[in-house]
């Protein structure tokens, strides 16, 4: 029965840091199909920024809730920057983002080894998130219990917004049929700047969260990415609640596979299973209901 | 557009056969003649790994720049064909019946019941060519014939890598973890040590290059060709023509994982090792830099640009390790937003700029797979080099035949 527990635990926490990692990702792949492969990068940015607030501020309790939000608006930032020199101008060309945002993972990946150093390194974790809650007779470490409790704020945020704002109903427009959404005077230019700025930040505070699993070094995004994407995939682009799902569901066959056999026998029974999944519902497991061709 | 595809066709067949021959020369001359008389043996053997890459890219260039499939887990062919090659060595190193070094190090001394077969060279140079083809016709048919394609079949490659990698650093005992395998003595009875084997590896390894460009320029000009472009173009009017698009798709990546099997099967003795590093997400993508800026969909491109950017890796990282990372992703991400037909389409984007001055269209036609909502069906994307806005000059059709969609 413990063993059960803690599997669940296990797979409930990996599930909430692929939901975070995913969740900006399922938002701007969703809405303009880019795919971006700078996501992780944006996740390590906000991780630095979480080690340079704490440099600055110093206690480690104010500093972590401060770079969330710094971590928010930087992750943001960056990503407002990419979508209006590079992304703007490849609206048909979806794939090509792909490898364009590679070339720019590449480019952030080399100026955070300048800035800060190859090697990684550290922030500390505050006192009241030391030590674990003891439940059913297994022990959760706090931290991890925050990053779901982080997990679930986003989520539930971002499906606030998407619900009752005028910026929610004019992304759920853009994202069922752009061409429509703009003919009825929404800015589909500006809807995608926001969303991205929204996505990106989401990608901010994943990697502010990570801080609290271990050190962080330039190539902490990668470690992620690839991981976000199949989460995406999974579950289907459009709504918020595939990808939701998609995330605990890998998150807990990927802990219980691990549980019986190795991590990599995991990810690969993990691919496996997706691509078996993909035979049956080949749009993800929440699929947008269009009458174009599949 | 037909007409378009018929005159590129004819011009391939009849004015361009010359042309390809001559081509087909010079390069002969060039990597037979020139290379060995004027590089030394040093330099010798980094082109020849140079040349095994673009093995890799010429599959790419098939795959990708011809049919449209965005793949990023070439690397995993790479892997396979090299591991393979790598198995072989090490256990014909070990002499008959004998263990590899490095099992008796991390594993319990004794060789597993799977690596046997590959002591003998036929299964295994069979096994180079035949597992990466099952393996990508496997995946490949499970993901197109349930039309998952596009950015999700991109992804499904990546994650294939990822798994690829992971599970190879995970199993050390039976592929020697992160360090890979290295130390090889001998290929096929030849003592690696020898500077003239090392030259022999290089003869083979141009040989295999020029056959496989010409499978291409065969597939290119063949019916089949016409039909992979047409899918990436217009994947449903392929189907309502009455093809099924999954096996043109199939048939091409299962070409081009055969393609990346056999340089990983020749980059192994040539540089003496193949480690999880050279079969992962980031070298599976770095395979695609090359393609991309030499020109993805043209014959020629994805060669050149593949040995033009090892070349430029090899030479630049050396003295200025941070700066070819920043040049790297620099040059990738100006080549394809803004030349995504590559070095190779700088003449005819030039041409065309000459040409329409006055037309205001995009210089670069949309993607053959736009994004969900798709457009409708009949909706052909009006691409630059219409005969409605650009005379159809030979050149132009020239231009046609190797430019993006």
């Amino acid at each position: 029965m413990d063993a059960l527990f803690s599997q669940l635990f296990a797979g409930l926490s990996l599930g909430s840091v692929l939901l975070l990692a995913a969740l900006g990702l399922a938002l701007t792949f969703g809405q303009m199909g880019v795919i971006n492969m700078a996501h992780g990068e944006l996740m390590m940015a906000g991780a630095y920024t979480a080690y340079v607030v704490q440099g600055v501020v110093g206690d480690a309790g104010v500093s972590l809730l401060v770079s969330l939000v710094i971590g928010f608006l930087v992750g943001g930032l960056i990503g407002l920057l990419l979508e209006v020199t590079l992304l703007s101008r490849m609206h048909r060309r979806p794939l090509d983002t792909l490898l364009v945002t590679w070339g720019v993972a590449l480019v952030l990946q080399q100026l955070a080894r300048d800035v800060f150093g190859a090697p990684n390194v550290d922030v500390r974790a505050p006192q009241w998130l030391s030590g674990a809650v003891q439940v059913f007779g297994i022990g959760m470490p706090k931290t991890r219990l925050f990053i779901l409790l982080v997990a679930i704020v986003c989520v539930t945020a971002l499906a606030l917004v998407l619900r009752l704002t005028p910026l929610g109903r004019q992304i759920r427009a853009t994202v069922q049929n752009r061409d429509l959404a703009e003919t009825t005077g929404i800015s589909t230019r500006a809807t995608d700047r926001l969303t991205f700025f929204i996505g990106s930040g989401v990608a901010g505070v994943a990697g502010v969260t990570l801080t609290l699993l271990g050190s962080i070094g330039p190539t902490l995004g990668t470690a992620y990415i690839v991981d976000a994407f199949l989460v995406v995939v999974a579950g289907g682009i459009g709504q918020l609640k595939g990808t939701v799902i998609a995330a605990f569901a890998l998150g807990l066959l990927q802990a219980s596979i691990e549980y019986s056999t190795t991590t990599s026998i995991a990810k690969v029974l993990v691919f496996v299973a997706i691509v078996a999944f993909l035979q049956a519902r080949p749009q993800g497991l929440v699929a947008m209901r269009t009458r174009s061709l599949a | 557009m037909s007409a378009q595809l018929a005159t590129a066709r004819e011009r391939l067949l009849a004015g361009g056969r010359a042309r390809t021959l001559g081509g087909f020369g010079i390069a002969a001359v060039l990597l037979f003649g020139v290379a060995p008389a004027a590089l030394s043996d040093f330099r010798l053997n980094l082109l020849a790994k140079f040349l095994c890459l673009a093995m890799v890219a010429v599959g790419i260039g098939l795959a990708w720049g011809r049919g449209g499939m965005l793949t990023l887990g070439q690397g995993v062919y790479f892997g396979l064909g090299g591991y393979l090659m790598a198995m072989h060595l090490k256990l014909a190193d070990a002499g008959p019946g004998g263990v590899p070094d490095f099992m008796l190090l991390y594993g319990d001394g004794t060789v597993p019941g799977w690596w046997e077969p590959f002591r003998s060279p036929v299964v295994t140079i069979l096994a180079i060519v035949v597992v990466p083809v099952l393996v990508a016709t496997g995946l490949g048919w499970a993901v197109f014939s349930r039309r998952v394609r596009g950015a999700y079949f991109a992804i499904l490659s990546q994650a294939l890598a990822a798994a690829f990698a992971i599970l190879l650093i995970g199993q050390q005992k039976v592929t020697g973890g992160t360090n890979g395998l290295n130390g090889f003595r001998s290929f096929f009875g030849f003592d690696l040590a020898d500077p003239v084997n090392k030259r022999m590896l290089f003869f083979i390894a141009a040989g295999t290059l020029l056959v496989m460009v010409a499978v291409v320029r065969r597939l290119m000009v063949s019916r089949f060709g016409e039909l992979l472009v047409a899918v990436r173009d217009q994947e449903n009017r392929v189907r309502f023509l009455g093809y099924d698009p999954a096996k043109v798709k199939v048939v091409a990546y299962a070409v081009a994982a055969a393609f990346a099997g056999i340089g990983g099967a020749l980059f192994v003795p040539i540089v003496g090792i193949i480690s999880p590093a050279d079969v992962g997400v980031v070298p599976s993508i770095a395979f695609l830099v090359g393609v991309a800026i030499g020109g993805r969909a043209t014959l020629l491109g994805p060669v050149l640009g593949a040995i033009a950017v090892s070349w430029a890796q090899t030479s630049l990282s050396e003295s200025f390790p941070s700066m070819w990372i920043y040049f790297q992703g620099a040059l990738f991400i100006l080549v394809v937003a803004f030349l995504p037909g590559g070095l190779a389409s700088l003449g005819a984007v030039w041409r065309r700029r000459r040409a329409g001055a006055e037309e205001s269209g995009p210089a670069t036609p949309p993607e053959p797979t736009p994004p969900d909502p798709t457009p409708p069906d009949d909706a052909v994307p009006a691409a630059p080099g219409d005969a409605t806005t650009a005379p159809a000059t030979s050149d132009s059709s020239a231009a046609t035949a190797g430019r993006l969609p």
